[in-house]
């Protein structure tokens, strides 16, 4: 982030690494890079960084007892069974 | 009992419409987990989360009479979800950090930016209880509208227009939001990978 332009890449830099950017933004981001270590440090651990909130990412379940109360407190505990 | 947020919108709206308890329960079944999971991320409080799932679904059982089917079902519930959630960490102030709305105009060159390459740091590849914590800790300190974006799209997986349609927002403010938020636990990350990485390539060089 030495050089000037940097700053201006860094609000695109979020869609860049979805792969949503458009193309010619894509281009230049990718060109200006090739030049810029600190650029591309940044974009690499800017996708890092969602990568691990990705992967850490808890598994959808609900514990046992908290899944009886909701059905208790829904009135629907005809249909706790497996 | 594990749903998942791809769950098939397979759902008689005409018998949940009539109230029938059972197609409810069918319907409870495929999205609590979803719910509490959010609802868990957004307050960090399993007591929290279970009362934002319970009320979720109370209110919903009373709203499905006028369900119109604009939005999916889907969207429809995290949006009661998300709406109680965000109730919640208002009444207890859980961001401790800054409460205040992001304001959407200030660009982001204000932010602090640190280089450092922690990519390939042997704690990110372990991941520690201790860097897991770090991960929480980072999402903490995000104000709660940054959050409960990237809780919707980056942990949930929701689509951009997903979220904006929970959130009632426009898919832009998604998108900013959801690159400040990127920034911002970037920097965080930054600032806890990159120490540790720096320590121990000192320590080596002591050796």
């Amino acid at each position: 982030m030495s050089h000037p332009s940097c700053h201006e890449f860094l609000s695109s830099l979020s869609e860049y690494v979805d792969g949503t950017l458009d193309e010619s933004l894509c281009n230049e981001i990718e060109r200006h890079m090739e030049g810029c270590d600190n650029c591309r440090i940044v974009i690499d651990t800017l996708r890092k960084t969602i990568e691990l909130y990705h992967v850490t990412a808890p598994q959808p379940s609900v514990p046992d007892e908290v899944r009886t109360r909701l059905f208790h407190k829904l009135d629907l505990d005809e249909f706790t069974g497996p | 009992m594990s749903s998942s947020t791809k769950t098939p919108e397979d759902f008689s709206l005409p018998a949940l419409r009539d109230g029938d308890r059972s197609e409810f329960a069918r319907l409870v079944e495929a999205y609590s987990g979803f719910i509490y999971r959010l609802a868990l991320k957004l307050l960090e409080d399993p007591q929290d989360a279970e009362d934002v799932l319970q009320e979720t679904f109370i209110k919903a059982y009373r709203a499905l009479p006028n369900f119109d089917g604009r939005s999916s079902l889907s969207t429809w519930l995290y949006r009661i979800a998300t709406n109680e959630a965000l109730m919640l960490m208002r009444r207890h102030k859980v961001s401790t950090v800054s409460i205040e709305e992001p304001d959407e105009s200030s660009e982001e060159q204000q932010e602090p930016l640190q280089i450092l390459d922690w990519c390939c740091a042997p704690e990110v590849e372990l991941m520690s209880g201790e860097a897991r914590r770090v991960l929480d800790q980072a999402i903490d300190t995000l104000p709660e509208s940054l959050r409960v974006v990237f809780v919707l799209r980056d942990i949930e997986g929701l689509s951009t227009l997903e979220t904006a349609e929970v959130l009632n927002l426009s898919e832009t403010a998604v998108k900013t939001r959801l690159s400040r938020a990127r920034l911002r636990l970037r920097e965080q990350l930054t600032g806890y990978f990159g120490e540790r990485q720096r320590q121990q390539a000192m320590e080596e060089e002591l050796e």
